[in-house]
């Protein structure tokens, strides 16, 4: 659910940017109020195992899309919340500049959706209270469960509101609120349900690591991942095959592993989900008030129907795009003729 | 595999970023604003605008000449990061099917229009920070953003997640590997091996992190991360400062598709 910059308006991107440059800017202040220094080789090297675990795929069961790890939670777990915002910062601005996800003004978007939440507001207000006397692993994957899930919905809903509010897009706010909140209740509790295996594993291993020793008592090392699953195809039943509907069409949860896993083979499926998900949106509004028609520059006359070929006079915007064209046509030439004069390798086109 | 080819791929662009072209000479921190600049720019513009937007494709496209970035490697990353974007926009279509008048016989809906703003949009913002790293190393980008403002705890941050990248996709590519050896079909690619998968990746990834800080302190970390490379912005960042802003105040303040049209007609 990366935020594109391509969907935002500037004001709205700043706006954002501006946050959460702030809230870097409080958390680098807050760790440095008592440093440890072991924390920066370790946070340095989790944003690289964040980046390293998104790689690896596994198959959400009942859908039968593959998802990958967020990792806000775990982090959040390990570091506490300041130290887990940098590093979900960091990873994410490195994905914005080699994955080129989202672009660079919708980073800040961005780290807020995927960072803030899960930092600020789903570990200390959920996770930590719920897990600070009792650690059965049960309560851990209940804990994280509410915790992911609560996280990646505020986290879509600001999508949704960041989209809104720059109005680039069209979508109606209770469409788009429909399309995003379930698939994210999907992705949320896929998440949790991987927080908790791998907070239970790492905390079988090494429980020193989880460094508040008050009744740390050390789990049987394999979690009851059965029962978990039991339960999550429970839900999955009751949300109903809507949900698992939207999590195998919608391209965020292929976003990253479209290439990785599936290949190209997953798409025609994909669009056809699309197609469909258009049709059900197209009849949900199908009452939309009848619109006035856009005046072009040319000055248009107004008109009704969606015919797309009324036979009206004006427009003198055909001037435009011939122009468009034709500069168009002049930056090619630029390059072609920086490359001549260059005398560039025939490899590279 | 197609873990080893996303590995490769962060490789390759890392490896442009070390070219020694007009544009790599460039201070980071000029690029970084100039990006910064364009990007903005781009998205300022409304949402049916389309005609506009089209001469900002003269600042990527120069860009790449003057680096000899190869032009496929920037279009293929941009198709695979297009699913957001597109899927969001492709509704406008449906939801705003006025028509508009692109010339006498000819219409368009709105909704077409938008969304093809949309698709310039974030072709041109896409290529601009694609092209920033190609051309920038990303060690260089994080001392530009530390030299203008940035946290340096969080640069450092960046540039200790950057260095250990590859070592721990190695290290990913290793356990996957040795799961795809031991499992058959489907076999071990569900939740539970994951998660167990990604545990054992993290207790390596700690451990690691604690060598490295001994490392570290063997060779007098003080808390501090400290950076060599000196760079200063001299006459050639300016230059490319001010033609930057010339180009964009231009293509923001005048008309230039209907200029250029406007030469053709008459």
């Amino acid at each position: 659910m990366h935020m594109a910059d391509a969907l935002l308006s500037p004001a709205v991107g700043a706006a954002f940017g501006a946050g959460t440059l702030g809230a870097i800017a409080y958390c680098s202040k807050k760790l440095k109020e008592n440093m440890d220094e072991k924390l920066i080789p370790l946070m340095g090297v989790l944003g690289a195992f964040i980046f390293a675990a998104q790689m690896i795929n596994f198959t959400i069961p009942a859908t039968g899309s593959s998802g990958h790890l967020g990792g806000g939670m775990i982090l959040a777990i390990v570091l506490g919340p300041y130290a887990a915002f940098l590093v979900m910062a960091s990873v994410l601005t490195v994905q914005a500049f080699f994955f080129a996800d989202g672009g660079l003004l919708a980073l800040g978007c961005n780290i807020w959706n995927l960072g803030a939440y899960p930092c600020f507001i789903a570990y200390p207000l959920i996770y930590k209270p719920l897990t600070r006397t009792n650690r059965s692993s049960g309560l851990l994957l209940f804990a994280a469960l509410l915790s992911a899930v609560t996280g990646l919905q505020m986290g879509s809903f600001s999508v949704v509101v960041q989209t809104l509010l720059s109005g680039k897009s069209e979508l109606p706010f209770n469409a788009f609120l429909l399309l995003m909140q379930p698939i994210h209740l999907g992705i949320g509790i896929v998440e949790g349900i991987i927080t908790a295996g791998v907070i239970g594993y790492v905390r079988a291993l090494r429980p020193e690591l989880f460094e508040s020793a008050s009744s740390s008592r050390p789990l049987a090392a394999g979690i009851s991942l059965k029962n978990v699953l039991i339960a999550f195809v429970i839900l999955a039943a009751i949300t109903g095959s809507a949900l698992s509907w939207f999590a195998s069409t919608y391209p965020d949860g292929l976003e990253w592993s479209i290439e990785r896993v599936y290949g190209k083979t997953e798409l025609p499926e994909q669009e056809h989900g699309i197609a469909a998900t258009l049709k059900r949106l197209q009849e949900k509004t199908a009452f939309l008030p009848d619109y006035k028609f856009k005046k072009s520059e040319g000055g248009s006359k107004e008109k009704e129907t969606s015919s797309p070929w009324p036979e009206v006079d004006t427009g003198t915007s055909l001037s435009g795009i011939t122009g468009a064209l034709i500069a168009l046509g002049l930056i090619i030439l630029i390059a072609i003729g920086i490359r001549t004069i260059r005398g560039s390798k025939p490899g590279t086109p | 595999m197609t873990f080893d080819k996303e590995y490769f791929n962060i490789g390759y662009l890392d490896r442009l970023s070390y070219g020694d072209t007009v544009i790599h000479r460039l201070d980071p921190r000029s690029k970084v604003i100039a990006t910064m600049i364009f990007v903005i720019t781009v998205i300022s513009y409304g949402k049916y605008q389309v005609i506009p937007l089209i001469p900002f494709l003269l600042f990527p496209v120069l860009l790449m000449t003057l680096s000899d970035t190869p032009v496929m490697l920037i279009v293929k990353k941009m198709l695979v990061v297009s699913p957001f974007a597109v899927f969001i926009g492709v509704f406008n279509p449906v939801f705003d099917n006025r028509a508009v008048a692109l010339s006498d016989t000819v219409y368009i809906s709105a909704g077409w229009l938008s969304f093809l703003s949309i698709l310039i949009k974030f072709a041109l913002t896409i290529s601009a920070a694609l092209l920033l790293i190609a051309t920038t190393s990303f060690p260089g980008v994080c001392n530009a953003l530390r030299r203008l403002g940035v946290p340096s705890l969080f640069t450092s941050q960046l540039l200790f997640l950057y260095r250990y990248i590859f070592v721990l996709m190695e290290e990913a590519m290793r356990i996957v590997r040795a799961k795809d050896l031991k499992s058959f079909g489907s076999r071990g690619t569900g939740v539970k091996v994951f998660a167990g998968l990604i545990g054992v990746l993290f207790i390596r990834t700690i451990e690691r992190a604690s060598r490295i800080y001994n490392a570290m302190l063997s060779r007098g970390f003080d808390g501090k991360m400290k950076t060599m490379k000196k760079s200063r912005l001299g006459v050639a960042d300016a230059a490319f400062l001010a033609a930057v802003l010339l180009m964009v105040y231009l293509f923001r303040a005048y008309d230039i598709a209907g200029f250029l049209g406007g030469i053709i007609k008459y």
